[in-house]
């Protein structure tokens, strides 16, 4: 097992530096100056700037002194705030993010989950229809449109919920119900169809033969077997929802990291683009990685690969 | 145990030679698809998508020629019409009639979906079919890379495609692949390993059969269901995700209107009361989204070998 | 089953954990219950400032929180005139030296009084090169400012060079590389503004919370919630504190200006600028006379570039042809609906001329003609060997308004004269990098004055400037522009600028499409707001009844 661990961080440390490098390169090579400026800019002035901000050296050495300060976890500086740093955009927006992401995660996977159970097992039936055009409204409205319609009614004209902003748990609901909606869809319809498979198996007909009470079955079989392929989506969907949604923060008004990515690339802002990006990857490294021994603890069926060998 | 059967000899005669062709089975391959329609048909659901989605289709190739309008013309005093008999969908900001508007749109965007999704199906079939039948250390080094590919900053990458190519179709398309052949790949990949594994494909190759010989005849139309329910679900996420691209400005260059383009253009409009222009490219979006999706879904569920009653 | 109710109850309990962190500060204290008896504005600044420190601010997501909190030596009425700020008087004789006398009653927010000092130290911050300041070259009037702005070593010697001196506690003088006919307005501007030396001195990171924060103005920094909220309280030491009636102000960081609207509309907002405005909802308020929409001249004009390198827009005839053959009227009636005047020039509304308005003594130098449109692009593709004119990009930033703008004037040009033009939207960077390197055809553009005279839109088009993005030289125009630099005769140099503009109207290497407008909606419980014609709205003697 420890050797399994090892050997896994190891290749997550060259899949980070592989990542670095290609962003840094992509990033370097598409066009846009992050100092043009409407109007007036004397040379002195510009130059001081790439000076500052050491983009007047060649890449190369850009590169190595951005690995170098990376492994002592500092982010740089951010080229369009004389305030705050990376580290501190991500410091100070991370919990925000984190939190809604978590909200939205514990909504879909509830949710779905009830759905996709609801689902398979009145197969063809009424409640099966019904679970899954609620499944795939989820998938069909893009979230900018869901998130605007939800503004709309529960907000200003019912009144409900507060428009925008992050002050209170009220506010966190609509932006939480917004992010929820494609990962519920996504986990209802994998729960679904992997609950029709286990319903389908030998020993589940079994149980079933046996005299045992169809809930029963449900409860106690059918849905631990079912669980596995939600839990394995469950990293890339958690890390997604929680490195923060720009279209669901920039329309609520939400300080979170959603926005940091995007906006860096439209300013050109290259420590904000890598740090984001380097953030994320870390996220999604560590959280596939805690996915992977929850899985091996929920399914005594699989084994560690290392360990076999 | 007593036993009173009495075999004689004369019992046993040797077979006949018509009689040996009983035990043949009749292209099951035929019998396969056949039987898929016919499961695909009691579906009502699943049927409901394709009929929808053959109507999208038809109103796509028809619909621009229908009121005589062009999808470009301007006419401010004819500006924020609601829906009426001359312009069935109304008009939009500029006096465009959005009947034309829309299903010039529906061919945009149904290109791309379609497109991306051909895209992804070919090189996902020849990467996750090589890393899979080659296995080993090819398919480890092969499944790395992609895993790379897949962690670097996506709409990096769709900025830099948009740069080196002309702004337009083409590079939508594209950015939508750049990564979208990756789940693809990995699922062909674990289809093929899986059934690598199996006993009749053991079966075949230890009889001496050829091995592009068993590909063909086996592995083909037994991953072909899954891989066919991928793509299906392909082309409402392109179709979606150019919707979210021309949210962040990076759609289909104007005039030329793609659902996503109309959607992100008439955001504004539902706070003045012409609910109407956001709502029916959003509607045709959901539709299209509900259709392939159910369509997707019944063919899961129609392919599905274990699901066979 | 029971390992999964595990994940789930655990995740269940970190999500509450993180319910209760996340918000960050007090959160009862911001209901707007607790707010009763107190003034508070509240409006959205759309963009977190990049910083709040004057000298390194740029833009006016910084300055319009700076605005409020900072005053420099002069400051200006709400009729628009120069009137004294920090300083009480000064005076020059040549207009090269210049000596300020400071009022004696002017105090930083933590009741230390405002020196001569405070001014020489900000303004050489500013030029120190490692301050890495944007805005540094609005100081370059100043003697020795560029040569230390440029420099690389031998800084202290520049420094001392530079002419700002405190003679004592109250005195500055100022000394110039040449006289400057707009220079007293300059020291109103935010890069102008003092900086207290002492706070600065024993702690470099003064400006980058609200912890250590201590200015000049009306306001000052109360609380500053990184892309969530600026509060600002009033300034008890400040000098007209008589006159500020609002207590609070509180500056949202809201992006989206339909989501702004939204919470205009639920009362969360009392005051929105143009920037939170969605462009639908003004033409609506417009439209429909609403009570609560304010709008006034601003000093900017939305044009086009014309990259005068590129066949066959290398020819003035060309370029001619669309400026004539597009409908300025319904771009601002349809699109823009801000109640802009289409421009049929190129310095806007609100300069003031020898006598009466500058724009107004200008008249129409350009008239909307589809048949002279049609003559003057035959005779220039002619001139230029050409049958057609070969399709082509243009090119703006990424923005629904200037999009539709885009398309109104691609099928005006394609009905009109005939015209294949595609549009190319990009980031703001690239679209600025790329008018730089001379890499497009035509592409939006647009400028606002940074000081109330001509010569702020007309120098952009000398031969060589760096905003002349056309890349456009006219030797008859530079000479006017020139001279119009050191004229003292005013009449005579009024008189340069008008024939300069007509000049560049003519060539066209710009197309002026309308004038700016600020629109601005307030409740109508509030009272005293203005809009200068070159900055953003000031609440500084804003009321609430």
């Amino acid at each position: 097992m420890l050797k399994y661990i090892f050997k896994r961080f190891l290749w997550s440390i060259l899949t980070l530096w592989a990542v670095i490098t290609v962003t840094f390169m992509i990033m370097h090579f598409i066009p846009g100056d992050p100092f043009a400026r409407e109007g007036t800019m004397p040379e002195a002035v510009y130059k001081n700037l790439n000076e500052h901000y050491h983009l007047d050296q060649p890449l190369f050495i850009q590169y190595t002194r951005y690995l170098t300060s990376l492994i002592q976890f500092d982010f740089g500086p951010s080229l369009k705030s004389n305030t705050m740093t990376v580290n501190d955009f991500i410091k100070q927006g991370f919990p925000v993010s984190l939190h809604l992401g978590t909200q939205a995660i514990l909504l879909a996977v509830v949710l779905g989950m009830i759905l996709g159970v609801v689902a398979a097992y009145n197969r063809n039936k009424w409640q099966d229809y019904l679970s899954m055009i609620l499944a795939i409204v989820g998938i069909s409205v893009p979230s900018f449109i869901m998130a605007t319609f939800l503004i709309n009614f529960f907000a200003v004209k019912w009144g409900i919920f507060p428009v925008a902003t992050w002050k209170s748990w009220a506010h966190t609901v609509l932006p939480t119900i917004a992010l929820s909606m494609m990962p519920m869809a996504f986990i209802a319809r994998l729960m679904r169809s992997s609950m029709l498979e286990v319903l389908s198996q030998d020993y589940m007909i079994t149980a079933k033969a046996k005299g045992l009470k169809g809930k029963f079955i449900l409860i106690h079989y059918a849905i631990k077997n079912a669980i596995l392929p939600v839990v394995t989506v469950l990293g890339i969907l958690t890390a997604n929802l929680i490195t923060g949604s720009f279209i669901i923060e920039s329309i609520f008004g939400i300080p979170g990291i959603g926005e940091l990515f995007v906006k860096g690339i439209f300013n050109r802002d290259y420590p904000v683009i890598l740090g984001s990006t380097v953030f994320y990857s870390m996220i999604l490294i560590f959280l596939i990685f805690i996915i992977d021994i929850a899985y091996t603890w929920l399914d005594p069926r699989i084994k560690v690969i290392g360990e076999n060998n | 145990m007593e036993s009173n059967v009495h075999l004689t000899k004369d019992l046993f005669v040797p077979i006949q030679d018509h009689l040996k062709d009983v035990e043949k089975i009749n292209s099951p391959t035929v019998s396969f698809w056949r039987d898929v329609w016919r499961r695909l048909k009691e579906n009502k659901l699943a049927m409901a998508g394709l009929m929808v989605t053959l109507l999208l289709l038809l109103l796509a190739a028809i619909g621009p020629y229908l009121n005589g309008y062009s999808y470009y013309e301007q006419d401010f005093t004819q500006k924020n019409l609601t829906p009426n008999a001359e312009h069935w969908f109304g008009t939009d900001q500029a006096g465009r009639d959005i009947f034309t508007r829309a299903w010039y749109g529906a061919r945009i965007s149904l290109f791309i979906g379609f497109m991306a999704a051909m895209i992804d199906f070919i090189i996902g079939i020849f990467y996750g079919g090589i890393a899979g039948l080659k296995g080993g250390r090819a398919d480890n080094v092969m499944m790395r890379i992609s895993e790379i590919l897949y962690s670097i900053p996506y709409l990096l990458m769709v900025i830099l495609i948009m740069i080196v190519l002309e702004r337009g179709i083409w590079p939508i398309i594209i950015a939508m692949s750049i990564t979208g052949w990756i789940p693809m790949a990995r699922l062909v990949r674990g289809q093929v390993m899986q059934l690598k594994e199996q006993d009749f494909v053991q079966a075949a190759n230890a009889m001496g059969s050829n091995t592009l010989w068993v590909l063909r005849k086996h592995l083909v139309p037994n991953t072909m269901g899954p891989i066919l329910v991928n793509v299906t679900l392909t082309v409402p996420n392109a179709i979606f995700a150019e919707a979210t691209l021309s949210f962040l400005g990076l759609g289909i260059p104007a005039p030329e209107a793609s659902w996503g383009t109309m959607v992100s253009d008439a955001l504004g409009s539902i706070l003045i009361g012409n609910f109407y222009q956001l709502a029916i490219p959003a509607i045709l979006i959901s539709l299209t989204m509900f259709a392939f999706n159910v369509l997707g879904d019944g063919l899961r569920d129609a392919l599905d070998p274990k699901l066979r009653k | 089953m029971k390992k999964f109710s595990f994940i789930i109850v655990s995740m269940l309990v970190l999500a509450l954990f993180f319910t209760g962190c996340s918000f960050s500060g007090k959160t009862g204290s911001t209901q707007s219950g607790k707010n009763e008896g107190k003034k508070v504005l509240k409006t959205n600044n759309s963009s977190e400032p990049g910083t709040l420190h004057p000298g390194l601010a740029e833009g006016t997501h910084d300055s319009w929180v700076i605005n409020h909190i900072f005053e420099g030596l002069t400051t200006r009425s709400p009729e628009g005139k120069t009137v004294p700020g920090m300083a009480e008087s000064w005076e020059s004789k040549d207009g090269i030296t210049w000596i300020f006398h400071l009022k004696d009653n002017v105090k930083w927010s933590n009741g230390e009084p405002v020196t001569a000092d405070d001014f020489e130290y900000a303004w050489k911050y500013v030029l120190n090169p490692k301050s890495s300041s944007y805005y540094a070259f609005q100081l370059y009037y100043l003697k020795g400012a560029k040569e230390y702005n440029s420099a690389k070593d031998n800084l202290k010697a520049l420094e001392d060079a530079v002419g700002v001196k405190a003679l004592d506690d109250k005195t500055l003088k100022v000394e110039l590389t040449s006289p400057v006919p707009y220079f007293l307005e300059l020291t109103s501007f935010y890069t102008y503004y003092p900086v207290n030396k002492k706070l600065a001195e024993s702690n470099p990171d003064w400006y980058k919370s609200a912890d250590h924060f201590v200015s000049n103005g009306p306001f000052q920094l109360k609380e500053w919630k990184h892309k969530e909220i600026i509060k600002l309280a009033k300034n008890n030491y400040y000098y007209e504190k008589e006159n500020i009636h609002l207590d609070e102000v509180e500056l949202a960081i809201i992006t989206d200006s339909n989501t702004a609207w939204q919470m205009y509309q639920s009362g969360e907002f009392n005051l929105l600028p143009e920037k939170s405005l969605p462009p639908d909802i003004i033409g609506k308020l417009l439209t429909e006379k609403n009570p609560e929409f304010h709008t006034g001249p601003y000093l900017s004009t939305y044009y086009l570039d014309v990259n005068t390198d590129v066949k066959p827009f290398n020819n003035p005839k060309i370029r001619q042809a669309l400026s004539m053959a597009m409908d300025r009227k319904a771009i601002v009636t349809n699109i823009a609906q801000g109640g802009q005047p289409p421009a049929y020039s190129f310095i806007p509304p609100g300069i003031p001329d020898v006598s009466g308005d500058f724009q107004g003594n200008t008249g129409n130098l350009i008239k909307e003609d589809l048949a002279e449109a049609k003559r003057l692009l035959k005779e220039g593709l002619a001139e230029e060997g050409m049958s057609k004119v070969p399709s082509f990009n243009y090119l703006y930033n990424t923005d629904e308004k200037h999009k539709a703008i885009g398309e109104a004037l691609q099928e005006m040009w394609r009905k009109n004269l005939g015209i294949e033009m595609t549009l190319e939207n990009v980031e703001q960077q690239v679209k600025l990098d790329r008018q730089k390197t001379g890499d497009y055809v035509i592409s939006r553009a647009g400028w606002v004055g940074d000081y109330v005279d001509p010569m702020t839109f007309l120098d952009l088009f000398i031969t060589g400037a760096s905003y002349n993005d056309p890349n456009w030289s006219n030797k008859e125009y530079d000479t006017l522009i020139q001279f119009a630099q050191t004229a003292t005769d005013k009449k005579e140099r009024m008189n340069a600028l008008h024939k300069a503009e007509k000049i560049l109207v003519d060539e066209a290497p710009i197309i002026p499409i309308y004038f700016y407008t600020k629109p601005l909606v307030y409740k109508e419980s509030i009272t005293g707001v203005f809009t200068l014609i070159n900055d953003e709205p000031s609440f500084k003697y804003a009321d609430i009844k």
